[in-house]
C-alpha cells in the first residue's frame, strides 16, 4: 500500500496474518508503520468539508475533524454537516460540534470568519 | 508618486513569506497588493488536509495554514495590505500601477517581489474537439465553486488529466453527492502525489483510465457526453478502443503555469529567483510550480531576505 501521512507517498509492504498487522516494512518513518497497521485494522481519514455559513462574509466555511474518523462515517458526516448553519463569527480552531457524530472527535472552522 | 521601500504582488503563501521575511530582516515600509478581499489565495479554497507537515510538523487543512501567515502579516503592522487591488503595470524602473476601488495608483519601490502565482491549463491548451457547452471547468475553479461559493457545478463529471487538484475534486464531487464516472489520464501513470490517488480515488472507487484521453466533447448549451480513446505510450489514438461517458460536467486537471505576465510586458526576464532588473525578484508558483506549499513556503523566505537585503545596500 502506498502510505498517505505525507506527500512523499512510501510504498509499503504490509505482512498480514489472521487480519492483523504482522510486519510493515518499506516506510521512511515511524507515521508508516502506524499508518499500514491503521490501513488494514481500522482505516481512517481526517474529515475536511464546509458548512454553510448565514450573514458571514462568505457562504461557506471550511471545517474538519480535529482527530480521524472511520472511513466508513464518511457520507454519515457529509449528511450531518448539511444541517448546519453558523451565524457567529468565529476563528480558525474554534469547535462547531463536539464529540461529533459519537465519535469521540470534533468538528472544527479552519478559517476565521467574520 | 508613492514611494515605498518594499512593494510585494500577491498576498498567497509565496507573497505572505517574503513579506514577512522582509519585515524580520529589517524592511519596515512594505506595500503587500492582493486582488482578493482576503489574504491566502489559493490555500483558502484546498479546504483538505496535507499543508504544513514539514514547516510546522503538523498536518493542516489550506485555511488553516494560511490563517497562520494572515495572523503573522496582521501583527506586523507596518506591513500594509492593500485589498481589492489589481495590478496592470509592472515598469523596469520599479513602478508598479494598480487599480483598487476608486483609483488608479501608481507606486515606486526601492524593490519588488512578484508572488502572482499561477493558472491551470485550460481545455484549449490540451486541443480537445467538440463543441463549447457550459459544464466545463478547470479543476481549480470547481473547487473555488464549491469550496467559498457553496454551489455544485455538476452531477455526472468526468475529469480529464490527474493532477492533484483533479484527484481532491474527483472526491470532493463525490462527497457533494455527484458521480464522477471517469478519471481520463493520456499518460501511464497519474501525474499527481501517490497520497492523492489512494485517498481521492481508490477510497471512493472511481474508475482511472491511464493511457486515455477524451477526443470529443458532445453537447448543445450544456456538456452531454465525450468520447474516450485510447492511445499508446506514444500517446497514438489505439483504433477500434473509442467510447463514451455521459456526463454533465468536465473537469481539466492537465497541469498549471506560471503567471508572468506583467514581467514579460515589462520586458524582464526572469534569472532563477531574481529577474534581469536588480531589485525585483519572482517568487512562488510565478516562479515555477510547485508541489507543495511548504517547499513554497520557504523558498519564499528566502526571496523575502534577498529583497531586504538589496534594498539595505542601495
Amino acid at each position: 500500500m502506498t502510505c498517505i501521512e505525507c506527500p512523499k507517498g512510501c510504498r509499503l509492504a504490509v505482512n498480514i496474518e489472521n487480519g492483523r498487522v504482522a510486519k510493515v516494512t518499506g516506510n521512511e518513518c515511524p507515521k508508516g508503520e502506524k499508518y499500514a497497521i491503521g490501513e488494514v485494522e481500522n482505516p481512517t481519514r481526517i474529515f475536511t468539508s464546509t458548512v454553510l455559513g448565514q450573514g458571514l462574509e462568505l457562504k461557506m466555511i471550511p471545517v474538519r475533524t480535529d482527530k480521524a474518523i472511520a472511513k466508513s462515517k464518511i457520507f454519515e458526516a457529509m449528511t450531518q454537516i448539511k444541517r448546519i448553519k453558523i451565524s457567529k463569527p468565529l476563528n480558525a480552531g474554534d469547535i462547531i460540534i463536539r464529540n461529533f457524530l459519537g465519535l469521540d472527535v470534533n468538528l472544527i472552522a479552519t478559517r476565521k470568519m467574520e | 508618486m508613492v514611494k515605498r521601500d518594499l512593494v510585494i504582488v500577491g498576498g498567497g503563501p509565496a507573497g505572505m513569506a517574503a513579506a514577512v521575511s522582509a519585515h524580520e530582516n529589517g524592511v519596515k515600509d512594505i506595500l503587500l497588493i492582493e486582488r482578493d478581499r482576503y489574504l491566502g489565495g489559493i490555500l483558502n479554497q484546498c479546504i483538505h488536509t496535507g499543508f504544513g507537515i514539514n514547516y510546522f510538523k503538523e498536518i493542516l487543512t489550506g485555511p488553516e495554514y494560511a490563517d497562520r501567515f494572515i495572523k503573522k502579516v496582521r501583527d506586523m503592522l507596518d506591513i500594509e495590505v492593500s485589498f481589492n487591488s489589481i495590478v496592470v503595470k509592472l515598469a523596469s524602473d520599479k513602478t508598479v500601477t494598480f487599480l483598487k476601488p476608486g483609483r488608479l495608483e501608481t507606486v515606486k519601490a526601492k524593490a519588488i517581489i512578484m508572488a502572482t502565482g499561477c493558472r491551470e491549463k485550460t481545455r484549449e491548451m490540451v486541443h480537445i474537439q467538440g463543441s463549447r457547452p457550459a459544464g466545463i471547468f478547470s479543476a481549480g475553479l470547481a473547487q473555488k465553486l464549491i469550496n467559498i461559493e457553496g454551489l455544485l457545478p455538476g452531477k455526472e463529471v468526468v475529469v480529464v488529466g490527474s493532477g492533484d487538484i483533479g484527484l481532491i475534486m474527483a472526491r470532493r464531487f463525490v462527497m457533494e453527492g455527484a458521480r464522477v464516472k471517469a478519471i481520463i489520464e493520456i499518460q501511464k501513470e497519474s501525474r499527481g502525489l501517490l497520497r492523492n490517488m489512494v485517498q481521492c480515488v481508490e477510497d471512493f472507487d472511481i474508475p482511472v483510465y491511464f493511457n486515455h484521453k477524451i477526443s470529443r466533447i458532445f453537447g448543445k448549451s450544456r456538456v452531454e457526453k465525450v468520447s474516450v480513446i485510447r492511445v499508446d505510450d506514444s500517446f497514438n489514438e489505439i483504433p477500434g478502443s473509442l467510447f463514451e461517458i455521459q456526463c454533465d460536467t468536465i473537469l481539466m486537471s492537465v497541469g498549471l503555469i506560471s503567471e508572468n505576465e506583467l514581467i514579460d510586458m515589462a520586458g524582464i526576464r526572469i534569472e532563477e529567483n531574481k529577474t534581469s532588473v536588480p531589485g525585483i525578484f519572482v517568487c512562488g508558483n510565478s516562479f515555477k510550480i510547485y508541489d507543495i506549499v511548504d517547499t513554497v513556503t520557504k523558498d519564499s523566505f528566502l526571496v523575502g531576505k534577498l529583497a531586504a537585503n538589496y534594498i539595505t545596500n542601495q
